[in-house]
């Protein structure tokens, strides 16, 4: 799949370097969002491993307090900005234009140019382990917590340049998602195949669209928000300087009126993966596929009237409160139609457990899981008496690390064999998938508990005496099987790489356009032009007797 | 791809795909309707808030600023920047019929009026912040407006920086009939920073000036 210009003066490793650094096919910038996301989520799993340590026991002084504090904020901020960002933006740019049976993306030079501004923005951010101490000689990688709550991120209480690594480290991988978001919408709504109308689209494209439209509407309100905390840290203006009649609480709401839909930004990729997974393994078309569609993009509505859940222990009045809290529970319905919808196409179906099958089902059970306690959340009272505690560290990992990372892991095990040619094993697979799940809920389920005791989270260690150490030790254990799983993980990868059975076009029987090619794809897709007349236009070309779309 | 004989497969749907190039700056332009509108709001809500001088009554009303209210000086830049919107018009038109030396003509007196908008910008900021010591650090007021009017004049810059381009690839003889789709999406982003412009007037020199009394 050789779409790059090859240097015939250069060395092989290098030529071959050059042809990946120039490249501007949709596949190769997937992969390369992929792995590099991978890799950090190696890092950022490094840095939650670290405190679980620390955390294990009362009194434990494995890290410093403030190396705590960098910790955790790093470790939120990349498995948000640089795990779940570009895992889902290169699954989407690997996988829409096969879907939508075209060439490439609308705009393959401007997709090179939105991979570089997030590996750089990473980059920029993670270098603040060696550069933030600038010339105060202080200060190293952030620690204000992923969500940099002013006035904490201010001049004044943070020296040194650690916070402006955030904010630019972030501004530039931000600025990359844009592009990305533009291109992607720009790839569904321009670019289709030959009979493939709004609602003839594979439903992850769909979910892809929504996705990319939030991107392009909830990220530069970030980035506003950055720009003035910048000129505050800079030149020394007044935003969040409350003394000078500036307002912390407005850099809660600019932040959240990004972060909300920034959640739902990362798991509706999580929809698009097991809403493909689960009809393929169950052998049966997606139950309701049209009110998945509206119940996507009236998620995405929502999405953006909900932010100020996360700020109901800040001390607003009763009716903002209570307005909020309606329209997050407003957002359980659709979401509760999705979940009813998957489990009804499993319903009556021949379920065949492989292991992107397992790993969807893992995370219908968790997400499921996380998504009560969030309802439990939304309940302003009860959300006053564990806000800040590990019972919400519990409920995000729920939907996540339960709900997305699971999903990641079920679309890495279905689409490899067509990225790569060659299938996972599944003997491999296995392991990893029961491995995180008794790890995953090892470590997540007691920390509701220790939450409802009192743990307040971003806590470096605490006392012996307060009933915490048993689920704390519990949590903590939990890590050493998600760190196995992940090791046979990346041993089943690089086993498969380069001895894993060859996977044909097609290993699943499954019925949308990117099984139609080679695996891997050749640089061009499609030998000729798809057509599409149904939803499952592979299952019409090998049923020719019985096609879809009579019947839809 | 499939076995049937074609007659008795029903018709392709119409996918009703949209051209890709308008789509692809409608949405740039999206993205910067949110990113602007998070800076008026911001704006908005700090009108009054500042705590010291100087204030917008300060330094938009005669005669602290000059012998000319400080509005009736915008108001007289913004003519130009909102002319320019319709030299761009007829430029573009101009270049629809492959008429490329009025195409030239009109290019050029959008980019004339745009710079005009944006030394008048420079002249006020000069006198901000040499007669009436307003900066960024000043006070509440100095950070939001500078923030907002400079990033709609980097805006204008951007703006004009391209246009710049295309007027030397109109001297080099190299814009042609062809272009006009790409010079209409070049005016679709002008007419934007024309329109953000109109609402920043509004909040920054007539609501903030008589509403931070």
């Amino acid at each position: 799949m050789s779409s790059s210009p090859v240097r015939p003066d250069l060395s092989p490793p290098l030529s071959r370097l050059h042809e990946w650094v120039v490249t501007v096919d949709h596949k190769r910038l997937g992969v390369m969002y992929i792995v590099t996301g991978l890799v950090f989520f190696l890092i950022g799993g490094f840095e939650a491993a670290m405190m679980r340590w620390q955390l294990a026991w009362p009194g434990l002084d494995i890290v410093m307090p403030e190396d705590f504090n960098r910790l955790f904020t790093m470790h939120g901020t990349t498995m948000v900005f640089l795990v779940g960002m570009p895992i889902l933006l290169g699954s989407a740019n690997y996988l829409v234009p096969l879907m939508i049976g075209t060439r490439d993306m609308a705009f393959p030079r401007l997709n090179a140019f939105g991979f570089w501004l997030f590996f750089f923005g990473g980059a920029l951010l993670y270098f603040s382990y060696f550069g933030a101490q600038g010339l105060y000689g202080m200060g190293s990688a952030p620690d204000v917590g992923w969500f940099a709550y002013a006035p904490l991120t201010e001049r004044t209480f943070s020296r040194g340049h650690s916070t402006d690594y955030w904010i630019l480290g972030l501004m530039v991988s931000g600025f990359g998602s844009i592009a990305t978001g533009i291109n992607l919408v720009t790839t569904i709504l321009c670019m289709r195949c030959t009979g493939m109308r709004l609602m003839k689209m594979p439903l992850f494209v769909w979910i892809m669209l929504v996705d990319a439209i939030l991107i392009v509407v909830a990220m530069p309100p970030l980035a506003a928000a950055q720009v003035m905390l910048l000129f505050d840290r800079s030149l020394g203006a007044h935003f969040f300087d409350v003394q000078a009649g500036g307002s912390a609480v407005l850099w809660q709401n600019l932040f959240w009126f990004f972060g909300h839909p920034e959640v739902y930004i990362l798991i509706l990729p999580a929809f698009a993966f097991v809403s493909e997974i689960i009809p393929v393994f169950s052998r049966k078309v997606l139950f309701g596929y049209p009110l998945m569609v509206a119940a996507t993009v009236t998620i995405g509505f929502i999405s953006m009237g909900v932010w100020v859940h996360h700020m109901f222990a800040i001390g607003l009045s009763p009716a903002v409160n209570t307005l909020f809290m309606a329209s997050t529970m407003l957002i359980g319905v659709p979401t509760g139609i999705k979940m009813f919808n998957w489990v009804a196409t499993m319903f009556g179906g021949r379920i065949r457990l492989h292991t992107p099958m397992l790993f969807s089902i893992g995370f219908l059970a968790q997400f499921l899981f996380g998504g009560l306690t969030g309802v439990m959340l939304a309940v302003v009272p009860f959300d006053w008496q564990v806000s800040d505690s590990y019972f919400v560290v519990g409920h995000f990992h729920y939907v996540l690390f339960g709900g997305l990372i699971f999903s990641i892991f079920a679309a890495i095990y279905y689409w490899f064999p067509k990225v790569s040619g060659r299938m996972l094993s599944e003997a491999l697979g296995k392991w990893q998938f029961w491995l995180l799940l008794i790890g995953f809920n090892l470590t997540f389920g007691p920390m509701h508990v220790s939450g409802m005791l009192g743990m307040p989270r971003r806590i470096y260690t605490y006392q012996l005496d307060r009933g915490w150490e048993i689920w704390n030790l519990l949590s903590s254990i939990g890590v050493l099987f998600q760190a196995l799983a992940i090791a046979f993980f990346i041993w089943n990868v690089i086993r498969s790489l380069q001895r894993g059975t060859p996977a044909g076009d097609d290993p699943w029987d499954a019925w949308t356009l990117e099984w139609s090619t080679t695996s891997p794809p050749p640089a061009w897709n499609f030998d000729t032009d798809p057509e599409v007349r149904s939803r499952r236009p592979l299952w019409d070309a090998k049923h020719p007797d019985d096609p879809d779309w009579k019947y839809e | 791809m499939s076995a049937l004989p074609a007659h008795d497969m029903p018709p392709l749907a119409r996918t009703g795909n949209l051209p890709r190039g308008k789509l692809g700056v409608l949405l740039l332009i999206l993205s910067e309707v949110f990113f602007f509108g998070t800076l008026i709001a911001v704006y908005v809500f700090y009108i009054g808030h500042h705590t010291g001088g100087p204030t917008p009554k300060d330094v938009f009303d005669a005669p602290l600023s000059g012998p000319t209210w400080q509005p009736l000086a915008v108001s007289f830049n913004s003519v130009f920047l909102l002319v320019s919107s319709l030299w761009i018009v007829l430029a573009h038109r101009a270049l629809c019929r492959g008429a490329t030396t009025a195409f030239g003509f009109w290019w050029l007196a959008t980019f004339a009026c745009g710079s005009v908008f944006l030394a008048g910008t420079a002249n006020e900021w000069h006198g901000l912040i040499m007669d009436d010591g307003l900066w960024m650090g000043t006070n509440l007021f100095g950070s939001c407006y500078y923030t907002l009017v400079g990033f709609h004049a980097l805006h204008v810059t951007a703006g004009l920086t391209i246009m710049a381009i295309v007027f030397v690839l109109t001297l080099a003889g190299k814009m042609h009939q062809r272009h006009a789709g790409k010079i209409e999406l070049l005016s679709w982003y002008w007419h934007f920073v024309d329109a953000v412009w109109i609402v920043v007037f509004t909040i920054v020199y007539v609501i903030g000036w008589w509403g931070a009394a």
